[in-house]
């Protein structure tokens, strides 16, 4: 087993509750993430997703514990965790090239202004922007665009991790279907080490090598490490005909609406919490899964 | 009238209410001047005089184009042409103007971006800025010592308040996201500030500075007609004690002309750096 790229060790959170106590968003959260994977993180609002995402890219302090990238303690902003917010993020008196070169330039000084915008452009390329289209400003561009070119700005700049934030949350589902898929392409094509908050369990099931499930906050902890034992390149329409898709789907269902909530609120008693690994294979017949649930709640869920 | 654009049919009507106002103000002023053929006894008496004092419009053409024909001559000093008036006037503006804006641009941006600093200062801008500009003049001519550089404070402390307060304004405005994108960029705090602060606070910047020209246009005619020598504003006041009243409306005019143009160059700026989300 390879070394982990990317460890959180014992990582807190508190915040002032207002009433002159603390509130514990999540205590001694600890996982890893290898290099060149996809890991998804999904829970429910106010378990400090957003929060240990912060931390990650270097825009909040935890309260205590430590992030390590190849072994070295993170501080502070860098360019070797690049960020695709979900709110975009462009700088909208800037052309969606420029939002790009804005990156490239930031992380090359030493480049000609020739080879910053021959690297952007192919970025752009890669999420489908050719042409006129980057010529824009962002407000004259759709949401999925602009999405397009945050994605493209976060790529173009080559980062050791990549952390997206809910970035189809604003999105409207086709749209965020089409992306999802050139987010994939791009992602095969660059093995970029990525981290990805989501709210969106097939989503998660389509993009991810592994999801992270988070407990109900406060005193939210990272519980079970799911791994998607799903073959790539997926196929949004392929993947569900596939024994260990709805296995895999009904655990998350299960955890997201019953398991996170009876398992909330548990404190660590100052052990450090790392996530019980869960291994859904149907191909087999050695592994035991959670037991199905019944056709028609399954329906429902789909909904 | 239907296929006729809107900008056509406002143009219409504004040079239709142009042309209503001068034939009224001409015929109303040579009316009197007709009606009331004055007696020889009003006549040694005075009467009368005031009212044919006002000229009409045709008057004021002739002299603007007498001026405009002309406008850099120079007889002296109380014989100006009104070009001449007009540049001391604006180089004043702009001198003043130009001291606001490297004072108040960098203070912006500290007050904007430090909490402390907008505490701290905020207690003086608020006893300055309600200050009328022209109750600096006698502290300022004492000081200072000379007329012109006068002026040019005067105008300097009326146009550096609302640039302050747009610029802290802005600054403080601008969306953390943003700020967010330069610090993972690992932009430093000078390469944040021009790259990423300016341009999205400019637009609120340049508002504060189209705001300052346009009060500093107003202080400057009464400025100058309290130093005197040069400039519009005593070019106003003298033709006003040489009793040329045609003088006086058409230096109103040009004042006014020229607001507008000063005006009109900032809203051009503003336009250039606006930015929609």
């Amino acid at each position: 087993m390879r070394k982990d790229f990317l460890s959180v060790e014992r990582l807190s959170q508190t915040f002032p509750d207002g009433a002159g106590g603390t509130l514990t968003v999540f205590e001694n959260a600890s996982f890893g993430i290898k290099k060149g994977e996809f890991v998804c993180i999904l829970g429910h609002s106010g378990c400090g997703k957003s929060t240990i995402m912060n931390v990650l890219a270097g825009l909040a302090e935890p309260t205590s514990g430590v992030v390590k990238m190849d072994g070295m303690a993170v501080s502070g902003p860098s360019l070797d965790r690049g960020v695709v917010f979900q709110n975009y993020s462009l700088l909208p008196w800037l052309s969606a090239l420029k939002n790009v070169t804005f990156g490239v330039k930031a992380r090359y000084r030493d480049w000609s202004r020739e080879k910053v915008v021959a690297h952007a452009t192919k970025y752009l390329a890669m999420v489908g922007l050719e042409g006129d289209v980057i010529h824009r400003k962002p407000s004259q561009l759709s949401g999925g665009m602009r999405q397009r070119v945050s994605i493209a700005r976060a790529f173009a700049n080559q980062p050791k991790l990549l952390l997206l934030d809910e970035p189809f949350g604003a999105l409207d589902a086709l749209t965020r279907g089409t992306i999802q898929e050139e987010l994939l392409k791009v992602w095969s094509q660059t093995e970029q080490t990525v981290f990805m908050i989501t709210h969106d369990i097939d989503e998660a099931i389509l993009l991810a090598d592994r999801i992270l499930l988070m407990t109900n906050g406060p005193f939210a902890r990272v519980a079970e490490s799911v791994e998607i034992t799903l073959p790539r390149p997926r196929e949004r329409t392929e993947i569900i005909n596939h024994p260990n898709y709805y296995a895999i789907r009904n655990h998350l269902v299960q955890f997201l609406g019953k398991r996170s909530k009876e398992l909330a609120g548990q404190r660590s008693g100052g052990e450090s919490q790392s996530p019980e690994t869960v291994r859904i294979d149907m191909t087999t017949t050695t592994t035991d899964p959670e037991p199905a649930p019944t056709p028609t709640l399954l329906k429902a869920v789909n909904t | 009238m239907q296929t006729m654009s809107l900008n056509m049919r406002a143009a219409i009507l504004s040079v239709v209410l142009l042309v209503l106002f001068l034939g009224a103000w001409e015929i109303s002023i040579t009316r009197q001047i007709l009606g009331e053929a004055l007696t020889e006894y009003e006549i040694l008496m005075g009467l009368g005089q005031q009212r044919s004092a006002i000229p009409p419009p045709s008057d004021v053409m002739i002299k603007a184009w007498e001026q405009l024909r002309d406008p850099f001559y120079d007889a002296g000093p109380n014989d100006k042409g009104i070009g001449i008036q007009l540049a001391y006037s604006i180089s004043r503006v702009l001198s003043g103007f130009g001291l606001a804006v490297l004072v108040a641009i960098p203070l912006g941006f500290l007050i904007g971006m430090s909490p402390v600093a907008y505490k701290a200062l905020n207690p003086f801008i608020q006893v300055l800025r309600p200050i009328s500009p022209l109750a600096w003049m006698p502290l300022a001519l004492f000081i200072i010592q000379d007329a012109n550089s006068s002026a040019i404070f005067v105008i300097f402390i009326c146009s550096v308040w609302p640039m302050l307060l747009n610029t802290a304004f802005g600054v403080a405005g601008v969306r953390a996201d943003w700020v967010n994108v330069a610090r993972t960029h690992e932009l430093g705090n000078l390469r944040t500030a021009f790259t990423v602060i300016l341009p999205a606070a400019a637009p609120t910047i340049l508002t504060g500075m189209r705001i300052s020209i346009g009060i500093a246009w107003l202080v400057i005619v009464a400025a100058e007609m309290l130093v005197g020598g040069t400039g519009i504003g005593y070019y106003v006041w003298n033709e006003w004690n040489n009793l040329d009243l045609t003088s006086v409306i058409f230096s109103i005019l040009m004042i006014g002309v020229v607001g507008m143009l000063l005006d009109a160059i900032f809203a051009s700026l503003q336009r250039a750096v606006t930015y929609a989300e």
